[in-house]
């Protein structure tokens, strides 16, 4: 092992302060606490998420029948064991809010920009460790509020993750629409807050805090990805915000923001002017930068481990950099395809789909480069490696059926339908899933200095993988015969009677799919007391994170900051013995750094 | 309670997986002490990724042949609709080989390059050329794509006056459907919500003063005349509703404070369309599947299912509460003499008042 060696005194970090176990566990200011606080965090509200998409899916598949579990987890929102419609509408909500932001965006980024920003460049912390620590608390905060919003009297918010007004906006229209809606709206402003905070933190960490030779192009490709979100983070949040914002105004002191000519259970109210469309605007101009943001730390982290267990260099290290730019780009500028039937203009329509299509040339280069990086490489299968290869391959998939939803003209007829949940699903639901899971394979052992099973991890892996396509393969099928998304059930349209033996299939996977996850919390819970000790380096990777030693100490490296000579995908390299070079080896004479 | 039995099947299957492990970890023990994957797991996944590459192929091979007919793509009723449909088929066809391709590589190379002790890997780490090849092919089949998608959204958009389309109001409210047909003046005549008087038996909010709402038509089933254009106005009275008409290729959202648009050209009557031979298939056989259905009905003491007989639909397809999943509206499609009868039987507006 050509770890850094340091010879120099050890100073010890820790010495001014204490630390207590409050300090140590709880309030901690310490960037690699605070990534596994997120990671759990994040764990518990996936947790209950996709057991949601589980008890909707039985709903699904076998409508309006009793079921006992129905009985004993909704109480009265399942009279007789059967689902109630408010409450379906309530769980597809709640799942998709709390997959989208608070496993996906907190969990995921949250967790790897916290562990590995300060790691993999050579900084003692976070620029700013106590804004990082109120961040992490807010962000529990957060999901503590919308965990709590489940428990209302008139039920949680149910007008869909995407909170179209007027239905989120009047209580009138739906019981969730109360103080359900409140609450998440109080949720997700107090997550918004707390995603910033992290956003800028991360942001000034990688500009300000690169250890001494890491230039911006010897940086892994995982730190580009953690800062150039952080940047969409920065620019599109602020919208989101602005959008509650004014719908709370709505809302709760009259204005007429997003509202207007209504007439609800026989009276009309005052509201006039506004636009619902508006609030379309401002919410997908977050929410489809959302979409990368939770996608493009997955990526990041993909590269990363393809390039570690190929025992290979990334594939076109700058191309990558560059589709990375390319796509947070073009992300700011396609939101209006979520709007093609929303009642704007026309050409407005062409404009988004002009753009909309575009992002499938970096994401093609992105994807062929990947395929490149295996090319005679010499694959080690960790569990964190095939995870890896499962998130290229649904992102291809999922990705594929984009340029049929980003064509206007197409859209039209599947719009909302059921093809729209695979196409997401796959793409950015199921691809960053496995970026999480591929990280927490390849990364456990630097958090929590054991090592997870690889044979559970197997399994988890192959069983997951068949139940991803098993479950959202069908789907595309179901929407292009029609079938809307968010219907309590189908029975109601003899058309679709046809369909209904896919959805027992798609059921059938969905609950094997994520039943299958209790293999993966069982490896990860246990293994953090029982695992096998990890060694300082196990998977024999470059990046600067392997030479800090395995049992977590504050600043991360006992003596000095170690320098970088080159960049982070030496492996296999002419001329040297072992098939990996850490950046922190000189080069040695003679030796050129590649032009990347 | 079948949901329960197979949750607690999943639970007896995961405990028997990780008892099997436990087995494996013991009997690895002795030979290695690392997590880290050696050449026997190299192989094993190398080989499982093969299989699983066949299972894709499988699943869409599986979904093609079983549910491919599912979306009637040659059956669309609209003049429009055979546009959207090639452009659909021309996007399938090309997502299905880049599929094909893509993953073929993808899985193959992680069989082909499984890891070896001893064996090392090529330093590969840049190439401009191939740098340049794939990003120069998608950009001219995306040019491609683009052009001609355009061009199909703006002739579907575009809605040409010298038509003379028809001009119908759908009304969109928790949870039904209401079409305002415009009369004889072919204009509807203003309304707001402002305007509702239940009393009046006005519930559309028109303006009972307006002359040119005196000979609108209100009606709860919505019938057209084939063959002629259809200029759709479209307003919801309280929350979003999105009027979905999928064998029409049609689909616009519907907003309350506005009033948007989608026209088209219905070209193929119900009764025409009941007797082409891929409905009847259809239909026979949700027909088979009701029977079946109802038998356990009957069983369990309830009625059983009417026979289903092929209709077009208006469906709602953007949430809106909790009986969105029921909120639908019959589509008739019908010769301009057989529209013109019943048109007569309607009642227009200034008589459907109660004064």
């Amino acid at each position: 092992m050509s770890a850094h060696e340091d010879t120099h005194a050890h100073e010890d970090h820790g010495h001014h302060h204490k630390e207590t176990f409050v300090t140590k566990y709880i309030f901690s200011q310490d960037h690699k606490m605070i990534a596994k606080q997120y990671l759990i965090t994040g764990t518990i509200m996936g947790v209950i998420g996709v057991f949601m998409s589980m008890m909707f899916r039985m709903q699904l598949a076998w409508p309006e029948q009793p079921n006992v579990l129905f009985e004993a987890v909704l109480g009265k929102w399942a009279p007789d064991g059967v689902m109630s419609s408010d409450i379906y509408l309530a769980l597809v909500t709640i799942h998709g809010t709390i997959m989208v932001f608070f496993v996906l965006t907190a969990g995921l980024s949250g967790t790897f920009s916290n562990l590995l920003i300060p790691l993999q460049i050579g900084a003692r912390d976070m620029a700013s460790g106590f804004l990082n620590m109120i961040s992490y608390w807010l962000f529990f905060l957060s999901s503590v509020i919308m965990v709590f919003s489940l428990f209302v009297e008139a039920g949680p918010a149910a007008a869909g993750w995407t909170i179209y007004p007027p239905l989120s906006a009047l209580p009138m229209a739906q019981g969730g629409s109360g103080l359900g809606m409140t609450l998440w709206l109080v949720s997700m402003a107090i997550f918004i807050a707390s995603s910033l905070m992290g956003s800028l933190n991360y942001i000034v960490t990688v500009l300000n805090l690169r250890t001494k030779g890491m230039s911006m192009t010897r940086l892994p490709l995982t730190i580009w990805t953690f800062f150039i979100t952080a940047v969409i983070g920065v620019i599109s949040f602020p919208v989101l915000l602005s959008a509650a914002l004014l719908l709370i105004m709505d809302r709760s002191f009259g204005t007429s923001f997003f509202l207007s000519d209504i007439f609800i259970q026989g009276e009309v109210l005052h509201y006039h002017g506004g636009s619902p469309v508006l609030f379309e605007h401002l919410f997908w101009f977050l929410g489809h930068p959302e979409v990368y943001i939770v996608i493009l730390p997955a990526m990041g982290l993909v590269s990363e481990i393809m390039a570690s267990s190929s025992r290979k260099p990334i594939f076109g290290y700058r191309a990558m950099i560059a589709s990375i730019l390319a796509i947070a780009f073009l992300s700011t500028i396609v939101w209006g395809h979520h709007m093609f039937v929303s009642g704007m203009n026309p050409f407005l329509g062409s404009v988004f789909t002009f753009t909309t299509l575009l992002i499938a040339i970096p994401s093609a280069v992105k994807a062929f480069n990947w395929i490149t990086t295996l090319w005679k490489g010499n694959l080690q299968m960790n569990p964190a490696m095939l995870f890896a290869i499962g998130f290229v391959s649904t992102f291809i998939t999922g990705g594929l059926t984009g340029i049929i939803l980003g064509d206007s003209a197409l859209d039209i007829n599947v719009h909302d339908t059921y093809f729209v949940v695979a196409h997401f699903h796959l793409v950015m639901g199921i691809s960053a899933l496995y970026g999480m899971f591929a990280g927490i394979y390849h990364w456990y052992p630097k958090m929590f200095g054991r090592m997870l099973n690889k044979n559970l991890g197997y399994i988890h892996f192959w069983i997951t993988a068949i139940c991803a396509y098993g479950v959202f393969f069908p789907m595309h099928f179901i929407g292009m015969a029609g079938l809307p998304r968010r219907y309590y059930e189908n029975t109601n349209f003899p058309l679709f009677d046809d369909l209904a033996n896919v959805n027992v299939v798609i059921t059938v996977f969905a609950l094997i799919g994520g039943v299958v996850q209790i293999i993966y919390l069982y490896n990860f819970f246990s293994s953090m007391f029982y695992g096998k000790k990890a060694v300082q380096n196990p998977w024999r990777s470059t990046t600067l994170e392997w030479t800090t030693p395995v049992a977590h100490i504050h600043g991360n490296w006992p003596g000095e900051i170690p320098h970088v000579y080159r960049w982070s995908y030496d492996y296999s390299k002419p001329g040297h013995e072992e098939d990996f070079v850490p950046q922190n080896v000189p080069l040695m004479e003679g030796e050129e750094e590649l032009q990347h | 309670m079948t949901a329960l039995l197979t949750i607690i099947v999943l639970v007896f299957i995961l405990v028997a997986i990780w008892q099997m492990v436990k087995i494996f970890d013991l009997a690895q023990a002795k030979n290695e002490n690392t997590e880290v994957a050696s050449d026997k797991d190299n192989r094993m996944n190398g080989y499982l990724m093969m299989g699983f590459l066949a299972f894709i192929y499988g699943i869409t091979i599986y979904s093609f042949i079983k549910w491919g007919d599912l979306p009637l793509l040659s059956n669309s009723a609209s003049a429009h609709g055979p546009k959207i449909d090639n452009l659909m088929i021309i996007s399938l066809t090309l997502i299905f080989i880049v599929q094909t391709i893509t993953q073929f590589l993808l899985y193959y190379f992680a069989y082909k390059y499984k890891g070896e002790k001893g064996k090392k890997a090529l330093f590969f780490a840049d190439n401009n050329k191939l740098e340049a090849i794939w990003t120069i092919i998608p950009v001219i089949v995306l040019a491609g794509l683009i052009i001609y998608g355009l061009n199909t959204w703006i002739t579907i958009m575009g809605i040409n006056q010298d038509d003379d389309p028809m001009v119908i109001e759908l009304y969109a409210q928790q949870f039904n459907w209401t079409a305002r047909y415009a009369g004889e003046d072919n204009t509807l005549g203003k309304a707001n919500v402002r305007l509702i008087d239940i009393d009046h038996a006005n519930v559309l909010g028109v303006d009972e003063a307006d002359p040119y709402g005196q000979d609108d038509v209100i009606t709860k089933e919505l019938h057209l005349p084939v063959g002629r254009p259809v200029l759709f106005k479209m307003r919801s009275q309280d929350v979003l509703h999105s009027a979905y008409m999928p064998h029409f290729r049609a689909q616009m959202n519907c907003v309350p404070g506005m009033i948007t648009q989608f026209g088209f050209t219905p070209t193929v009557t119900t009764a025409e369309m009941r007797q082409r031979p891929e409905i009847q298939d259809k239909v026979a056989h949700i027909n088979e599947i009701r029977v079946e259905k109802s038998k356990d009905l009957v069983a369990k003491g309830e009625t059983a299912l009417d026979r289903y007989e092929f209709d077009y639909l208006l469906l709602c397809n953007k949430i809106c509460g909790k009986s969105h999943y029921n909120m639908q509206m019959k589509i008739i499609v019908e010769s301009q003499e057989d529209f013109d009868a019943w048109m007569k039987e309607q009642k227009v507006f200034k008589n459907s008042l109660i004064k």
